[in-house]
């Protein structure tokens, strides 16, 4: 191999896709006018880092970085596995997408609140996704809950604010609960590092209190039924980007840490505790399912979708098998994109007419062909019609629900996906009426519209490289196995 | 990549690259859009003809793009998909020049067109899958691109058909991801094998077979419109002609029926499908299909939903032919799903030329037409005479071939199921050609439009005469190497070799 490609394989890219959104954050607060191509700039640098983080995985294979030269337990780890990559992958898809998007949407004012607190959320996702001990894992997971509240309140106005106030509450509750876990768990073997831990950690009623606690909070932060009360008002009232990023990204980092203690910390956890979690996840798939179909507004429509989705990712406790934890990952990705996509359509509609209302938006879609057809193609994936990414998802879980012998959960699947389909076509139908009544309207910028319509097709093509992204998946083997995820 | 890689997705890019230029071209373009269309259109066509030339001579025409571990997403050309995607060729040429007259002026036309294309992506998709799941993309794939046009309207009946056709194929779809999938997990395979690949797999029980073929079908029936999954099929009839015509001819309805063919061929084999015990309840559901559609078609005074009942009944000969589990009837089967598309879209032309020209929309209304519209009510004719099975039209040689290959598989009861539809077929269609040649016609058509001295737009007027022409021709020449009789045969030789 070329000495350039080789020296191109030993940047700490890790390190870099948290300090760099850290220093945009700064600077865009620093320097508030140059707040958009200052943070445009971080979002491109931090797609580029995470390229590179991923040339150096299939180079070298899982990577742990020991920052400032200590090593754990006394310093701080980072560690990247196939796992780490792709949720910092769909960051950054998703995060650059609304970075374009919200150039368009804010207006200087708005702007330089929303990029600091944007850059700040992306730097505490990274350093999420990349955290090897219990502990980082808290503080990320706090800054990223104070960064998103920041982020709700930006709206203005009540509603946002009485979102924001009860995100922040749960957000806190949730924290303090896995904080306490984690107290609980040093205490009893003396490390935060999670492969120290995971050699010491055996059954005993402390670490059950522990991992009840822990996994308790993180339910509570990724919304599962029946603890997601508070998602669907801080989701729909935020500014349409912040929707996005909330539903698409900020949802997932609380899963992937429940996910990486239950594969890494709890092995032992009952198949009972398995089933618990599938139980809730059904009940979110149908119960969100049948909430989003009673909504009125689009927005509130969408975030009662979020909580359906959040579902599915649940359904994969119960079948425990490769072929389930690869489905549960293609749900969380394409449901990322997908989800932005849709929001961003329901903010031009929005910016568009003025108003959200679904019984009235054929007057206004006519006019935004682009953004229903976002609509539409993200719409193909959350409801898991091929070709897109949220098919792969239901046949990798539908696969492994039969195989595992459990093919009640295939039941839900089916009947989440009938649900989804009927809100689906339920807006899309708009599109066709024909609407006689004129209607007062404000242009969107074609960026707007054209990011909408990018982030979906991500969706649908996500679809189509599978073995591609599972090649990546594999990487440092983070579901156990041997190799191909069949 | 070499050129037997490459043909399949040429012959899908054909009609799908054109599509999505179409999305984005500003309504006022008809002549970009229109030669766009023709292009295509002729370009598929040209292509088919190489691909059935040749695997005629032994080729192979197979793409091959990894979706999943263990799963390919396959195009592959054989006889039964060059069957299906010769006819969607044809036809879709004759349609679009029809869809350009017929949709003249109105607006959303590229709206239309881009999913007219992809409509016909779909169906050529659902031809050249050469295993279940891509089949499943693309028959799911069809459903999305259909019901922008059926709703293309945009009025409230219009919803009301979209959301109906969209309640039963969306259900139909899932029915058939369950079964793929589970077929998946018992066999780990998917790929279509000449005599299927279920009859080696060893512990797999014949329950599970049974109820996988049950759900497959099913699936497959909503779009095939089989007793008692048909209820959208009526509804969607108010969808503009051109769509009516490709949905009932071509695309929807026989994606369902090839689907059929596929999975009783190619995945569970003919013989082991006998031996499982599935073919006898098919075949009554398939004759009681026919019986009963005719019958409601009998009733109906709105001359499109009268059409759409018949191909209800029509569509059901093809299951039929192939559930008899004979070599001779299989022909009769596979062959009527060339015969009734020319024929049943020569009948929905007409249809709309009568709406479009005059006004009409009913049977009563149509007294003393052929006068007005000769050369119209002549294909009309024609293609209803091919119905009714009238030597020595297209659809006399399917009934023949289904009759002989009944009474040569000991299957006596069809006979009669073949007899009583081709009176209630006499019985809808002689009528209206009665009044259409023999009443006096009425005072004032309900809304006529002037063409001149011709009686109605050229472009809505050659297509019905060449698809009329094909029903002749196709029943005439039966014989002829290539003609779709002599291609059914090729296929069974290939089901029925030992």
């Amino acid at each position: 191999m070329p000495d350039v490609l080789l020296s191109i394989a030993d940047i700490p890219w890790g390190v870099m896709t948290i300090v760099l959104p850290l220093a945009g954050a700064m600077s865009s607060f620093l320097w508030p006018r140059r707040a958009l191509p200052l943070g445009l700039a971080t979002a491109l640098a931090i797609v580029i880092c995470v390229a590179g983080l991923g040339w150096q995985l299939v180079q070298q294979g899982a990577q742990r970085y020991a920052v400032g030269g200590w090593g754990a337990p006394l310093g701080i780890d980072l560690y990247a596995d196939g796992l780490s990559l792709l949720m910092l992958m769909m960051t950054a898809v998703v995060g650059l997408g609304i970075s374009i998007y919200s150039c368009g949407y804010f207006n200087l004012e708005r702007a330089r609140y929303f990029w600091p607190l944007w850059m700040f959320l992306w730097a505490a996702l990274n350093a999420l996704f990349l955290s090897a001990d219990i502990f980082n894992l808290y503080v990320t997971l706090e800054l990223l809950g104070l960064a998103a509240v920041a982020l709700v309140a930006l709206a203005g106005g009540a509603d946002a604010l009485t979102g924001a106030m009860r995100y922040l509450l749960v957000s806190l509750l949730g924290s303090l609960c896995y904080l306490l876990g984690v107290t609980l768990l040093y205490h009893s073997f003396g490390s935060v590092d999670i492969a120290i831990l995971a050699e010491r950690v055996e059954s005993s009623p402390t670490v059950w209190a522990a991992m009840g606690l822990m996994i308790t909070g993180l339910l509570l932060k990724t919304a599962l039924f029946p603890l997601h009360f508070w998602l669907p008002s801080a989701h729909a009232s935020a500014p349409a980007p912040v929707s996005a990023l909330l539903s698409a990204l900020v949802v997932k980092a609380s899963f992937y840490i429940l996910l990486r203690l239950w594969l890494e910390l709890f092995p032992f956890a009952s198949a009972a505790l398995a089933q618990l979690l599938g139980l809730l996840g059904a009940a979110a798939v149908l119960w969100g399912g049948l909430q989003a179909l009673r909504q009125t507004q689009l927005k509130m429509l969408i975030a009662y979708s979020t909580v359906a989705q959040l579902g599915y990712l649940f359904l994969a406790f119960p079948l425990a098998s490769i072929t389930g934890w690869t489905g549960a990952l293609y749900v969380l990705l394409s449901h990322a994109a997908a989800k932005t996509a849709m929001f961003m359509a329901a903010g031009n509609i929005l910016y568009f007419g003025g108003h959200d209302r679904i019984v009235d938006l054929d007057r206004v879609v006519q006019h935004l062909p682009l953004t229903i057809t976002a609509f539409a193609l993200a719409g193909i994936s959350i409801m898991g019609l091929p070709p897109s990414g949220g098919f792969i998802a239901k046949w990798l879980l539908l696969e492994a629900a039969i195989l595992s012998g459990q093919w009640w959960w295939g039941i839900v699947l089916i009947l989440g996906g009938l649900l989804s389909a009927a809100w689906v076509f339920k807006v899309v139908g708009y599109a066709f009426t024909r609407s006689e009544v004129p209607h007062e309207a404000r242009a969107v910028p074609a960026a707007m519209e054209w990011t909408a319509l990018l982030m979906a097709m991500v969706a649908i093509l996500l679809g189509l490289f599978v073995p591609w992204l599972l090649a990546l998946m594999e990487i440092g083997l983070p579901f156990g196995g041997v190799g191909s995820a069949g | 990549m070499n050129w037997g890689a490459a043909l399949p997705l040429f012959v899908l890019a054909s009609s799908l690259l054109p599509g999505l230029v179409i999305f984005f071209l500003p309504e006022e373009r008809v002549a970009i859009r229109s030669t766009l269309n023709l292009v295509g259109a002729a370009l598929k066509l040209v292509l088919a003809g190489v691909m059935v030339w040749g695997i005629f001579h032994g080729s192979h025409f197979e793409t091959r793009l990894p979706l999943l571990p263990g799963l390919d997403l396959l195009l592959r050309a054989d006889p039964l998909s060059m069957l299906f995607v010769g006819l969607s060729s044809i036809l879709w040429l004759v349609t679009t020049v029809y869809a350009i007259g017929y949709l003249e002026g109105s607006p959303n036309r590229s709206r239309f067109f881009g999913f007219f294309s992809l409509c016909v992506t779909a169906t050529v998709g659902v031809a050249l899958a050469g295993n279940l799941i891509t089949f499943l993309l693309f028959y799911e794939l069809l459903t999305l691109a259909t019901y922008p046009l059926i709703v293309h309207r945009g009025t409230e009946v219009a919803r009301r058909a979209g959301r109906t056709y969209l309640i039963y194929t969306v259900a139909g779809g899932t029915l058939l991801l369950i079964g793929t999938v589970w077929l998946y997990t018992l066999a780990g395979t998917l790929e279509f094998t000449p005599r299927g690949f279920l009859s080696t797999l060893d512990g797999a029980s014949s329950t599970a077979l049974v109820i996988i073929f049950v759900l497959l079908i099913a699936g497959l029936g909503v779009k095939a419109a089989l007793i008692p999954l048909h209820g959208w099929l009526p509804q969607a009839m108010v969808a503009p002609a051109p769509v009516s015509a490709l949905l009932h001819a071509v695309a929807v309805v026989k994606a369902g029926a090839f689907g059929i063919v596929r999975v009783i061929y190619d995945v569970y084999g003919i013989q082991f499908s006998a031996t499982l015990g599935v073919t006898l309840p098919l075949a009554i559901v398939a004759a009681v299909t026919i019986i009963y559609g005719s019958m409601r078609a009998l009733f109906q005074d709105d001359l499109k939903r009268r059409l759409a009942f018949s191909t209800v009944s029509q569509v059901a000969y093809i299951v039929l032919g192939i559930t008899i589990v004979g070599p001779i009837a299989a022909v009769g089967g596979l062959v009527h799903l060339v015969h009734q598309g020319v024929m049943k879209i020569t009948l929905f032309f007409c249809a709309g030329n009568l709406a479009e020209t005059l006004g009409i929309h009913k049977v009563s209304e149509m007294n003393g037409v052929g006068r007005r519209m000769p050369w119209t009510m002549a294909a009309f004719t024609i293609a209803a005479f091919g119905m009714i099975g009238v030597p020595p039209l297209a659809g006399f040689i399917s009934k023949w071939y289904l009759g002989l290959g009944a009474l040569d598989a000991g299957q006596g009861w069809v006979i009669f199921i073949l007899a009583g539809s081709s009176l209630l077929n006499a019985g809808y269609f002689l009528p209206i050609l009665y009044a259409a040649w023999f009443k006096t016609p009425a005072d004032a058509w309900p809304a006529e439009r002037s063409f001149g001295r011709r009686e109605t737009a050229w472009a809505l007027l050659a297509p019905p005469l060449v698809t009329a022409f094909l029903t002749l021709a196709v029943g005439l020449l039966a014989s002829a190497p290539f003609s779709p009789l002599q291609w059914a045969r090729f296929i069974t030789t290939l089901e029925y070799a030992e």
